[in-house]
């Protein structure tokens, strides 16, 4: 039996029409019938921020706490120098935070006094922008978020950011890490990496670390809600931004105080 | 052909370089990937179950963790709600390596045989105790 060209043509034609049809029904079976779902429980708000009263930091102790805190749950390494050193939350002086305000006839305890210092959550973040792979983020509820296994070391976002609140990993940070915390991950070398603002800690319904041990001298809450504890403060008393005249809207507000209250 | 005594000569050198990999390793069985489930966590369990079938998590285990990672880390969403309907939350470190704390016998059984090497342990501790211990 022979078969004639017009024919062999149909049956190819039908052939090929069901070796495509199989093949999607094969991608309809891989789609994953699931869900993902934010978590009951966390802390919800369209545009966090924190407040830093600096009038509440008054002993060596008062920093210590807040950093040490940061630092051991976020298994932050030190690695003993400068050059290498990693930052989420850390002190400078006034006329390093603030450049523009700084005046030769402020009180001396302002001039002298450290500031806490930490990412500040740009509402307009630079680093965001000049990311190459998206590594760092924004998220919706206004948190500068960083994705470490997207991150390919290239820096751009340490250029761009005006505030200093990232930093590089030179070495493997593991070996420097004095208390490691089991529940976080460690970074590894290549990667840049900064303050997260403790998100792993709100999806849960925490405030962040810094905040609950710092005896009200870090207010945290959500900038949209008129009734929140950061818009009270901010209404009643005169703060500051770092740098905001570069435009990039900082989230992390400081309450000066005069010298009765430093 | 001119030269053909010592271009068939070359032929077979080179023939017996390309195929080295094959006779040499002719007849040796490689030991079949073994994974153990036998981690004290795993064996107090009453249901042994992963988040996902046996089946799915052994071909798509790498898709559906990229997928947590997007969903934890870009999109705040923690909770992962499987095809069989269980709620599980989205943690590496905290859900996957904490049933699956033997890393060697566990995971590198089959990333050894088909060599791989993710990168994951870089930054997620496989086990907390041993992390500890490692400084």
């Amino acid at each position: 039996m022979s078969i004639s060209r017009r024919d062999f043509l149909k049956i190819a034609g039908i052939s090929s029409l069901g070796i495509g049809f199989s093949a999607t029904d094969l991608l309809w079976k891989n789609a994953e019938a699931v869900e993902y779902m934010t978590s009951p429980k966390g802390l919800k708000a369209k545009r966090w921020a924190m407040v830093v009263d600096v009038r509440k930091f008054k002993t060596e102790g008062d920093y210590k706490r807040v950093i040490d805190i940061c630092n051991r749950i976020h298994n932050v390494p030190d690695f003993g120098n400068t050059k290498d050193e990693v930052k989420w939350i850390w002190t400078d002086t006034f006329e390093h935070v603030f450049p523009f305000q700084q005046n030769k006839y402020l009180p001396e305890t302002v001039q002298e006094k450290p500031f806490v210092l930490l990412c500040n959550h740009c509402d307009n973040p630079p680093c965001v922008r000049v990311c190459p792979t998206q590594a760092t983020f924004k998220m919706k509820d206004g948190i500068v978020a960083q994705d470490y296994h997207r991150c390919i070391g290239c820096r751009f976002c340490m250029a761009a950011c005006p505030f200093g609140a990232r930093s590089f990993n030179w070495r493997d940070p593991r070996p420097f890490i004095k208390h490691v915390n089991p529940d976080f991950p460690t970074r590894t070398k290549g990667v840049v990496e900064k303050c997260n603002f403790c998100v792993e800690r709100l999806e849960k319904g925490l405030r962040p670390a810094c905040v609950e041990v710092s005896n009200g001298g870090l207010i945290f809450g959500d900038l949209a809600d008129p009734g929140s504890e950061v818009r009270k403060i901010l209404s009643t008393h005169y703060s500051l931004r770092r740098k905001a005249e570069l435009g990039t809207r900082p989230s992390v507000f400081y309450i000066i105080g005069g010298d009765e209250d430093a | 052909m001119y030269d053909a005594g010592k271009i068939i000569i070359g032929l077979i050198i080179f023939l017996a370089f390309a195929t080295f990999p094959f006779y040499s390793n002719m007849g040796k069985a490689v030991a079949k990937p073994d994974p153990k489930l036998n981690t004290p966590v795993i064996q107090q369990m009453k249901v042994k179950q992963c988040v996902e079938s046996k089946k799915f998590m052994r071909a798509k285990h790498m898709q559906l963790l990229i997928n947590w990672r997007n969903a934890a880390l870009r999109r705040g969403e923690r909770l992962y709600k499987g095809s069989d309907g269980r709620i599980t939350e989205i943690s590496l470190q905290n859900q996957c390596l904490r049933c699956h704390s033997n890393k060697r016998n566990f995971c590198d059984e089959c990333h050894n045989y088909v060599a791989v090497n993710p990168y994951c342990w870089d930054c997620h501790f496989y086990a907390p105790k041993e992390a500890n211990n490692e400084h």
